[in-house]
């Protein structure tokens, strides 16, 4: 049993939860995650490690809740509990050792770009993050980032920072020069319009992929994705990969598989058979 | 008591059949489908042992089950006894009794087979396992005083949790890691529910853990904790993490939607159990005509939970024919039955999809069976011209898995085969000291009841090792 000791509401939709899990604060890496069983029932999820604190022994899990299952996991209040959390898994993030990156995180994927702008500039790697959301409200982690380097926002509607999509703040940025890797993470069509940025200028990206997983540790195959002309298992090959070789089509047409179970879910979950707001 | 009976009137008893579930009513559900010998069934089959002085159906045992005593004391109505005999040689007979393919171990052996059938033994192995299970009280291990040592078991399928009970037995203090969140290992995310009642395997785990065994779930070794962190913590090491990694056709097409490895099609529905979606959460694509490729125990497992899950045709697709199949004969016959449909002789060479990436038909060519190949069996040949589509909307692939990499990355020196597995000497020991392996992992993809035999003679082995005086360090430098 992991023990939940703080919770935030980070955005509309975007909840963070610090829970216990001592050996895994201790020697997670960026870039790897957990697999999470809310409990008895409940259905496997991947989450990326957004932050942990070693000396109290707790991890951060981002959750956005789409689902069922997310939404009973942000139900969850301090002193409750998550029963299974395995991890942490897949391999850690592959970190320059100096000169200058670039981090862009969009909607919930700002948290899965945090612990990899945290592991750069532990490495004195400057980190320039430029991260978006919908508008104000949808925008996580600024503060945090903030710390690690210049952060530019971006909202769709303007209502903060520069009005527009995190790849157009993008565009300038590697324009302007200096950028030496590029970090990016957030819905699978921001990250192929940053790829698409930077593939015709040669800068190597890392893109961090979500597909439907059950186990996380390679048993199942159902995270194949598409590099290269490879197929891969994202759970133990990546999640992180060479965005330029990713077949984003592919990546969002498994994303699509159980769109109609996900919906019933919601469904019989609204006629009482669930365990939202439980206490 | 009864009296003895003369070898004649043995004869005379035909093998007795086992009660089973009506075929189209047990496809409809996931309940056990053998429903066990009731008593007096199970003492007549006993009769039907020989009691040979030079019993061949022990030879054929992995773990050397002490058959015809176990069966004799059972004839003789002295049930405790024989299920002490069992429990003795055989740590999990509830579940060997049920997923072994006895027709081509100890069944085969029976001398009764040469004229007529032989003894049922599975079936009467079954009965004995379950009577214990009925009577956990009188069935604890009986263990040796502590050793002092600690030992570590990296999984916790048939060889782990066999593995863990024997070390017990011997006295030393076991921990079993489990990556997943039930222990069980292939025995709650492959076999099925209504081949193995998943409570038989909780049974087998509670038994272990009154014995002092410690179960820790979620702990995946080679991320959680490297070989080499575990080698500092403990003085053995027994891996048993299997063959968990599946392979696929390799064929055009295998990512659309619709496409499933066996482990991850049988892990949602067995491990997750998607199929009492949406009372559990994890959701399984159910499809009409599903085409599970393969001929194997996972094959079947996969292709009769198809049906269950209300498919209207299950399709076997299999390259050679129904004698070439691996999967035991009663699983087969189960499958016919159960009105599974049977494409021998054929093999796909590519899933073809709709404009939105749902599986939509298999295409296919038919074979013939040429040259035996290195297994023995005919090899299958591709008939010229002869492409053809299986119309289906969901295809499961079981045509085998190979050993995960994720333990023995973290461990470069341990020394691997070039498929992956962990060498093994005649000791069951690796490359490294104290570092034992067996199942799976080592064996590429085989059977339960392989990796069982693996995990108590690498018991045997470990606990030879460790009561082996310590060697003077040599400090000539």
């Amino acid at each position: 049993m992991h023990n939940i000791v703080a919770k935030a509401q980070l955005s509309p939709n975007v909840t963070r939860l610090d829970v216990v899990a001592p050996r895994i604060a201790q020697i997670r890496k960026p870039g790897q995650f957990v697999i999470v069983r809310r409990g008895e029932g409940a259905e496997r999820i991947p989450l990326t490690i957004a932050d942990a604190d070693a000396r109290a022994g707790t991890i951060a899990l981002v959750i956005q809740s789409v689902g069922k299952s997310t939404q009973e996991l942000v139900a969850l209040e301090p002193g409750e509990a998550i029963t299974d959390i395995a991890g942490p898994l897949g391999h850690p993030t592959e970190l320059i050792e100096s000169g200058r990156a670039l981090c862009i995180g969009g909607g919930v994927g700002t948290a899965v770009v945090h612990p990899i702008a945290q592991g750069l500039h532990d490495r004195g790697v400057g980190v320039l993050s430029i991260i978006g959301g919908r508008s104000k409200e949808w925008v996580i982690f600024e503060q945090e980032l903030g710390r690690l380097g210049e952060v530019t926002v971006c909202t769709d509607d303007g209502s903060y920072g520069r009005h527009g999509f995190v790849t157009d703040a993008a565009k300038d940025a590697l324009a302007a020069g200096g950028i030496d890797i590029v970090y990016a993470v957030g819905p699978v069509p921001m990250m192929r319009a940053v790829v698409n940025l930077t593939k015709p200028l040669g800068v190597r990206t890392i893109v961090s992929l979500n597909p439907v997983m059950v186990d996380g540790t390679g048993m199942c195959g159902g995270c194949r994705v598409g590099v290269g002309g490879q197929t891969l298992f994202a759970c133990v090959d990546g999640p992180e990969f060479d965005g330029h070789l990713v077949d984003f089509d592919l990546l969002m047409d498994r994303l699509s598989t159980y769109r109609d179970f996900e919906q019933q879910s919601l469904a019989a979950c609204k006629e009482g058979a669930c365990k939202i707001g439980l206490k | 008591m009864t009296p003895k009976l003369s070898t004649k009137q043995r004869l005379q008893i035909n093998r007795q059949k086992m009660t089973e579930q009506a075929p189209l009513i047990r496809n409809a559900n996931f309940d056990e489908v053998n429903l066990g010998l009731p008593e007096k069934v199970a003492l007549l089959e006993a009769e039907r042992c020989l009691l040979c002085k030079d019993p061949k159906c022990i030879t054929g045992c992995p773990v050397g089950v002490s058959i015809p005593r176990f069966i004799e004391l059972l004839s003789q109505g002295n049930v405790a006894e024989a299920a002490h005999c069992l429990l003795n040689d055989n740590a999990l007979p509830a579940v060997t009794g049920r997923v072994c393919p006895q027709e081509t171990q100890c069944e085969i052996e029976c001398i009764r087979g040469n004229k007529g059938l032989p003894v049922a033994i599975g079936y009467l192995e079954r009965y004995v396992g379950d009577w214990a299970r009925g009577h956990g009280n009188q069935q604890t291990l009986r263990l040796a005083p502590p050793s002092g040592k600690k030992v570590a078991v990296v999984g916790s399928g048939p060889g782990g949790l066999t593995a863990a009970g024997e070390l017990a037995k011997y006295g030393h203090d076991v921990t079993v890691y489990e990556a997943l969140h039930k222990p069980g290992g292939v025995l709650v995310y492959g076999i099925p529910e209504f081949r193995l009642p998943k409570s038989i395997v909780a049974e087998e785990v509670a038994r272990l853990e009154r014995a002092g065994v410690k179960i820790i779930c979620n702990t995946v070794i080679g991320r959680t904790y490297t070989l080499p962190e575990l080698r500092e913590q403990f003085d053995a090491i027994f891996i048993a993490n299997g063959a968990g990694l599946p392979v696929f056709m390799n064929v055009p097409g295998e990512n659309l939607k619709g496409v499933y490895s066996a482990n991850e099609y049988l892990t949602r529905v067995n491990l997750m159990a998607a199929y009492q979606f949406p009372r559990a959460d994890t959701p399984v694509l159910k499809g009409q005509r599903i085409a599970t490729v393969g001929g194997g125990n996972v094959a079947m497992d996969s292709a009769r939970t198809a049906k269950r899950l209300g498919a209207e045709s299950s399709i076997i697709v299999y390259r050679r024919t129904r004698k070439e199949m691996p999967a035991r004969s009663e699983e087969i016959h189960h499958a016919e039955e159960e009105g599974l449909q049977f494409e021998f002789l054929v093999a796909p060479v590519e899933v073809l999809g709709n404009e939105k990436k749902w599986v939509t038909c298999l295409k296919c060519v038919r074979m013939q069976l040429g040259e035996p190949d290195a297994s023995g069996r005919a090899r299958p040949v591709v008939i010229p011209g002869s492409e053809f589509v299986l119309p289906c909307d969901v295809v499961v692939v079981a045509v085998g898995t190979r050993a995960n990499p994720l333990l023995t990355a973290t461990c470069p020196d341990l020394k691997l085969n070039k498929w992956g597995n962990i060498i093994v000497d005649d000791q069951s020991m690796t490359s490294l000291p104290g570092v034992f392996a067996g199942g799976d992992i080592v064996r590429g993809a085989a059977t339960v009841i392989l990796a069982m035999g693996d995990g108590k003679r690498a018991a045997k082995a470990m606990d030879d090792y460790l009561r082996r005086p310590a060697p003077v360090p040599n400090r000539a430098e």
